[in-house]
């Protein structure tokens, strides 16, 4: 065997194994799909999507979950977004590049990797304790937009540095104030990045357990919320619930009830793809 | 004041970038409606003085000047001065179109929109007049809902050229306005500067020995930061008084 042919050999055995470890993740992932709609796609009826929780299997459903779930997200955005965009956009466009900016992003770096349980006791003692919000929606959504606030904060800083400083300069030489061509100029031809950013950001929100529970939601809640200071589950706390039951047929509910939490990030994730080829064909540069 | 009537001057300039000093003791002082060139070698500071004339620098970090930059006879760097006032005089085209990423009718009529002009027939009429005036009008009056990025680029620099105009500025700062286009596209914003400097006192900085040459009344050579001479272009090219700027303009270094 020559040099030539032991190097293309190492060559196809390179490829061979880059297929075997991009295809690693995909199968897990058929895998665990497949096993979840064969146990649980039988089980999703208008009933399990409209009934209360209870203690017989067949008649427990998801309703009270969906419902919190929507709430949450819905809550979540309100608080996060603004918040989270506000943050990006000073720290790109406004703040001077000192010191202090230096300690405050590398922070904001920190804490997107803290882990979740960690803002859910911050929650439960701020939110819950000194606020007196107790298990609410409100502690809840307060706790998960704390959560996926550096997320946001980053993307949308990521997003707002890709427009052109060209863009800027055109704005600032017409006269138009730094306000002015962040809102004209920056936010639109940014929209589409965060927007993607923010959406991925909600559908990480809408998996979160443990903070939640933390917090104090409740995996049997008999009635649906109606105001944000209602107490409340979500479909992740209800899975969890369901799959530490002993009886068989609760962890057929939790596989139905883990497709439509799947419904909901696929759809999710499934707009931010949308949003994010609309407004990158929109805006070349 | 001096004798003459300046339209721009700047009397013992001095800029720096944190530590490092980019213009050094400048004293020059342009005409009204002439036609200044900046001419130098690269990092010689003639863009940096161009963007201290409407303090397109300010929001960079660490900038700062000493000395004084006078509009009308006026210092602007002064805590009175506004900037944006100020960059309603003064306008600025820079080396790559930039167009924004809207309308040709929303480009033109930006500058006005942001300050607070709402009147659909009092912007329509500007737009036109504007486009007009780099004799834009004819080429793109039937594509004024049409993204300014379809245009090609000579005509997105004439509309950056347009834009500007609507504001009505008395001075054009045009940094390499030309560098990124063909030559006929070239030829053409030449002539432009040639009508429009009957109503506007334009600077432009350039890299092209023969259009300083070609469509400048002054001009400037500046070196290291400093300005090394300033005459009429045709003095200037013909007989220049230093080495250094013979060298330039003859092709022997930058």
């Amino acid at each position: 065997m020559t040099n030539a042919d032991k190097n293309r050999l190492k060559d196809k055995a390179f490829q061979v194994f880059g297929v075997f470890c991009t295809f690693i993740g995909l199968v897990v992932l058929a895998i665990f799909l497949i096993d979840i709609i064969i146990e649980g796609a039988s089980r999703i009826d208008w009933d399990f999507l409209t009934s209360l929780p209870s203690r017989r299997a067949s008649r427990a459903g998801i309703y009270t979950a969906w419902v919190g779930t929507l709430w949450v997200l819905v809550l979540t955005s309100i608080i996060a977004f603004p918040l989270g965009i506000a943050a990006g956009v000073y720290l790109e466009e406004y703040s001077k590049k000192t010191k202090m900016a230096n300690f405050l992003e590398i922070n904001i770096a920190n804490l997107a990797g803290v882990p979740s349980i960690i803002y859910g006791l911050l929650g439960m003692e701020m939110f819950g304790r000194i606020m007196g919000l107790g298990g609410s929606l409100l502690a809840g959504a307060l706790t998960l937009s704390l959560l996926i606030l550096p997320i946001i904060i980053v993307t949308t800083r990521e997003a707002i540095k890709a427009v052109p400083r060209s863009i800027r300069d055109a704005s600032y030489a017409l006269g138009a104030s730094k306000w002015q061509t962040t809102w004209n100029q920056v936010l639109p031809a940014s929209f589409g990045g965060i927007m993607t950013g923010i959406i991925l950001s909600l559908s990480r929100a809408v998996g979160e357990a443990a903070p939640l529970i933390v917090i104090g939601a409740l995996a049997y809640v008999p009635f649906v919320p109606t105001s944000p200071t209602d107490e409340f589950t979500v479909l992740p706390i209800q899975i969890f619930n369901w799959t530490s039951r002993p009886q068989a047929d609760f962890l057929v509910n939790a596989a139905a009830a883990i497709i439509i939490l799947l419904l909901i990030t696929f759809i999710l994730n499934g707009i931010a793809v949308y949003l994010r080829n609309k407004w990158q064909k929109r805006v070349k540069w | 004041m001096s004798k003459k009537n300046y339209k721009l001057e700047a009397r013992n300039l001095n800029a720096y970038y944190g530590s490092f000093q980019a213009l050094k003791d400048i004293n020059i002082a342009m005409e009204e409606k002439a036609v200044t060139a900046f001419i130098g070698p690269s990092g010689c500071g003639k863009s940096t003085f161009l963007r201290t004339l409407n303090r397109m620098n300010d929001y960079i970090d660490g900038f700062r000047v000493e000395g004084d930059v006078l509009l009308d006879g006026k210092e602007i760097y002064t805590k009175d001065v506004r900037v944006d006032e100020l960059r309603k005089e003064v306008g600025m085209v820079f080396q790559k179109p930039n167009p924004f990423p809207k309308t040709v009718f929303e480009n033109v009529v930006y500058g006005l929109k942001i300050q607070g002009i709402k009147d659909k027939k009092r912007l329509t009429e500007a737009a036109e007049s504007s486009l007009r005036k780099t004799a834009l009008w004819d080429e793109v009056k039937d594509k004024l809902d049409k993204s300014a990025l379809a245009l090609s680029g000579g005509q997105q620099q004439r509309l950056c050229i347009a834009r500007a105009l609507a504001i009505s500025p008395s001075v054009i700062l045009m940094d390499e306005p030309t560098s990124a286009l063909d030559p006929i596209s070239t030829a053409k914003i030449e002539e432009l500067i040639h009508e429009l400097k009957k109503d506007y006192t334009i600077v432009i900085v350039t890299h092209n020995m023969q259009q300083a040459g070609r469509v400048s009344d002054q001009t400037a050579f500046f070196y290291m930061g400093e300005l090394i001479e300033f005459a009429k272009t045709k003095t200037m090219f013909t007989s220049p008084k230093h080495d250094r700027t013979q060298n330039y303009i003859t092709g022997r270094f930058g």
